[in-house]
């Protein structure tokens, strides 16, 4: 009963984990402000500063001023996130996006990371266990020559302490 | 100056160039036993001696640079680019490292000054240390190939010599850069003599593990090094771009990070290698790797194989590099294979819970950071190679796949210490993680108490990764926290029983007997106390606004009033600043003049933040300058949370490095005194667990 009880409670805890992760990643901001600040971090500056578009900030660049403004109107026309990054990036190419979106190719830079990290830990902790039993499957050597003369030393050594008192 | 610098190099490279032969036929000779005409042992101390001479001849070099500098002397090019006869003394030794050429001639220097010490303690082990030399020669040889013939510091200036140089980068005109850069480069030399030692050893099939007990003092300096560049680097950053951030996840920083990486992987799996004998091929390659990444990094930022904030010097020496990087991959690989039953271990894991354990998967998720990081730095390349268009991978990429990596790392610095070598039972494991645990808790609910609750916390009502990371970065960190201090606490408690002192010095005299294992756990929390100011970086928040005379803005607690704003000029440059007096609570409480420069010989702007830093969160004000429709300035204020803790966790992670730097006390210096004559009293039963604990910190081990 404990036991179906506790796995009841990894289950709801693992999916509850999992959900929160999820939202994690789903959850975007709403407002026209929120949103112009969040998408300026998604946006690079174009005049090569390599600076995000929301932190760009250096004097006499001749980009991000005019970036900033598109960004505004294309928000105030009532487009999607994804269609501004959509719009940016068919206008100044792929690289005014932050990070790599989540088609195609560029799908690769999103997933290498985590199958990376995966395959190592599984490779880890199998090669852990394939140690691990092969140590314990090892028979235990007890009668090898080295242990069978240190066990003899050991008695004679015992005897003659013993039969000092 | 230019025809004495021109000659040190060459006679530098010559120099350099004979230690290799003569160190390689010497070595050669010993190890084959054939007759020569001269003894190899006096071949090889030549080659010593050549290296010694070589450095001589490379501080020359530097000499001749630096005093050109000062000299204004505008016939050599690289002085005419990098300085200007108004640049103040300090930053004209800046100017040494400012560009391509003086950069690759200081990364000589330094590998020269490394290779004097490294030759000069050669009696330590003789043998041992002509290998490891005659591999530094051989790395010496590539970079003064490359400042002679390449990218040469002492070429003249093309046609009518101007009268003023063009200056200095303005970005580099500030304290910090005048540190920042040889700290770095003393990381990444540095890691130029574990990587010899090690080719040494498994070329000469060296017995035991006394090369890496001989470099442990090495790779902990270097480690050090790399550390106070890396976040000395972060603070120029938040000073002087002006941006509010520290960590853009630029390339060039990007390259500094990764062999700290591999460099912190190995420092702990050697730890293996020395109690376990295991780990033996995975510690070379570590090593080979972290060396490899010095050269990736400056291949990567130097060449102009990616563009960067940090890039200040990019020439056509890509070729060069590749090609030893290549070679050093060959040469790599081939002694490997040749010697690899040389490393073949002496154990194996027993418990996928215990120390071992432990090690190895902080050795995963160090080396999967490390990939993830030179993934988002050469995906860029990689796209344009497959699509035929270049991406870009920044901030965002790197906040979701590499945040997630650093918080399981942090995981893992708090449960290693817990698990004993070998195995555990459930019991101990239950009886060691009750303390962490309850804080972890402990702290989720005070977070939330006051208000971090990611639920809600985005300003939409939404859902906010940003601070639920941060409160994840909290709690681990208060867990990892009470973890290492329950440790420290209890090997001082039985320290304490045993000798009569107070707590205090129980735990100066437990750290002095393993310096080694407490001074680790200094820089442990050292750590900590940075996730917990990075963590503090999810609840930013900044204003930016236009302000007329007595206009006022608000930022977190404080109402900033614009009460002046002014200008000002010197020989180097103008500047504009605004002054702003700051209240807080109805009551001015101090005044800020965010600054912005232009300096005169490159015509290059600069920001000068003004910061005001308190334990809870930083005012950080920035000019951005004057709106040129009503010419007010434009100001813009952030409030950091928790920076000042990013800083103060460097220094305690510096602290632990030096402590872990000195010898530990030896058993006949820490003998506990007990006075004669006297009746010790019972001490009382101690768990099996904690009297092991304490042993092991009385003898040592990690």
């Amino acid at each position: 009963m404990a036991t179906r009880l506790g796995g009841t409670f990894w289950k709801r805890a693992l999916q509850a984990g999992t959900l929160a992760i999820a939202v994690c990643f789903t959850m975007g901001a709403s407002d026209a402000g929120l949103r112009f600040n969040d998408l300026g971090h998604r946006l690079m500056c174009t005049c090569g500063c390599a600076q995000l578009l929301g932190e760009c900030n250096h004097v006499g660049c001749t980009e991000s001023g005019r970036e900033r403004a598109e960004l505004s109107a294309a928000i105030a026309s009532g487009l999607s996130d994804q269609d501004v990054l959509d719009s940016f990036a068919r206008k100044y190419g792929a690289t005014v996006l932050a990070a790599p979106s989540t088609k195609g190719f560029n799908l690769v830079a999103w997933i290498a990371p985590f199958a990376v990290f995966l395959a190592a830990l599984l490779g880890t902790i199998l090669l852990v266990r394939h140690w691990s039993v092969g140590r314990k499957q090892q028979p235990a050597e007890t009668h090898t020559p080295e242990m069978d003369a240190l066990r003899e030393r050991i008695r004679r050594e015992t005897d003659a302490a013993n039969g000092g008192f | 100056m230019a025809t004495f610098g021109v000659l040190a190099l060459l006679i530098a490279l010559a120099l350099a160039a004979y230690n290799l032969l003569a160190g390689t036929v010497a070595l050669r000779l010993l190890a084959t036993g054939q007759p020569a005409r001269i003894s190899p042992e006096r071949l090889a101390d030549t080659a010593r001696r050549a290296g010694i001479a070589g450095f001589i001849a490379v501080s020359g070099a530097a000499f001749a640079l630096v005093w050109s500098v000062f000299a204004n002397d505008f016939s050599i090019a690289y002085i005419m680019e990098h300085s200007n006869r108004a640049l103040p003394a300090p930053y004209k030794f800046a100017a040494l490292w400012s560009g391509q050429e003086g950069s690759l001639l200081l990364w000589a220097w330094l590998l020269g000054a490394y290779g004097f010490v490294l030759r000069l303690r050669h009696h330590t082990d003789v043998k041992l240390y002509a290998y490891a030399g005659t591999v530094l020669a051989a790395i010496q040889v590539f970079f003064l190939a490359i400042v002679n013939f390449a990218a040469p510091p002492f070429a003249l200036t093309q046609g009518a010599i101007p009268e003023d140089g063009f200056g200095l980068n303005a970005l580099l005109q500030y304290p910090e850069m005048v540190i920042h850069p040889p700290m770095l480069y003393l990381g990444y030399v540095g890691f130029s003599v574990p990587f010899a030692f090690a080719l040494a050893a498994l070329m000469m099939r060296y017995p035991g593990e006394k090369w890496i007990k001989i470099t442990r003092v090495w790779t902990l300096t270097t480690w050090l090094f790399l550390t106070c560049g890396i976040f000395l680097g972060m603070h120029w950053a938040y000073a002087v771009l002006g941006w509010g951030g520290y960590w853009g996840w630029d390339p060039v920083e990007n390259a500094s990070f990764m062999p700290w990486l591999t460099g912190t992987a190995f420092m702990h799996s050697v730890m293996m290698q020395e109690k376990k004998g295991m780990m033996k091929s995975w510690n070379v390659w570590l090593i080979f790797c972290t060396f490899l990444l010095t050269l990736l990094g400056t291949l990567l930022t130097r060449a102009g194989l990616v563009s960067s904030v940090h890039a200040f010097a990019q020439s056509s020496i890509g070729t060069w590099f590749v090609v030893f990087m290549g070679i050093v991959v060959a040469v790599c690989i081939f002694t490997y294979i040749l010697q690899r039953s040389h490393l073949k271990a002496e154990h194996q894991l027993e418990s996928l819970v215990s120390r071992e354990s432990s090690f190895l998967f902080n050795n995963l998720v160090l080396l999967t950071a490390c990939f993830v990081i030179l993934w988002g730095t050469l995906f860029p390349v990689l796209s344009e190679y497959v699509q035929g268009s270049k991406v870009t991978v920044g901030a965002p990429f790197y906040n979701r796949v590499a945040v997630p990596i650093g918080l399981f790392l942090l995981f893992l610095t708090g449960v290693g210490p817990l698990l004993p070598w070998r195995a555990t039972s459930l019991r101990a494991i239950r009886r060691n993680f009750i303390l962490p645990t309850v804080a972890l808790w402990a702290t989720v609910i005070v977070c939330i108490a006051v208000g971090v609750r990611p639920w809600s916390s985005a300003p939409d009502g939404g859902f906010d990764t940003g601070s639920f990371y941060a409160l994840i970065g909290f709690a681990l960190s208060a867990s990892v926290f009470t973890a290492i201090v329950s440790e420290f606490l209890r090997g001082a408690a039985v320290i304490a029983k045993q000798t009569r002192r107070n707590l205090l010095s129980s735990i100066y005299l437990l750290t002095r007997r393993n310096t080694r294992r407490y001074g680790g756990y200094i820089i442990h929390i050292g750590v900590v106390i940075v996730v917990v100011g990075l963590s503090g970086a999810a609840f930013n928040k900044n204003v930016e606004k236009e302000l007329a005379l007595h206009d006022k803005m608000s930022v977190g607690p404080y109402t900033l009033e614009c009460v002046g704003f002014t200008q000002d000029s010197n020989p180097n440059y103008n500047s504009e600043f605004a002054m702003l007096d700051v209240y807080s609570g109805g009551k001015k409480q101090f005044q800020m003049t965010p600054e912005k420069r232009v300096y005169l010989a490159s015509q290059q702007p600069q920001t000068m933040v003004a910061v005001h830093s308190v334990p809870g969160w930083d005012l950080y004000v920035v000019y951005e300058g004057t709106n040129p429709d009503t010419d007010q300035p434009i100001i813009k204020a952030f409030l950091n949370p928790l920076v000042g803790w990013l800083w103060a966790g460097v220094v305690l992670m510096v602290l632990g490095t030096l402590v872990a730097l000195v010898p530990s006390l030896s058993p006949s210096t820490a003998t506990p005194k007990v006075p004669a004559l006297r009746t010790t009293p019972a001490e009382p039963v101690l768990n099996p667990t904690d009297q092991e604990r304490s042993l092991g910190a009385l003898k040592g081990g990690d």
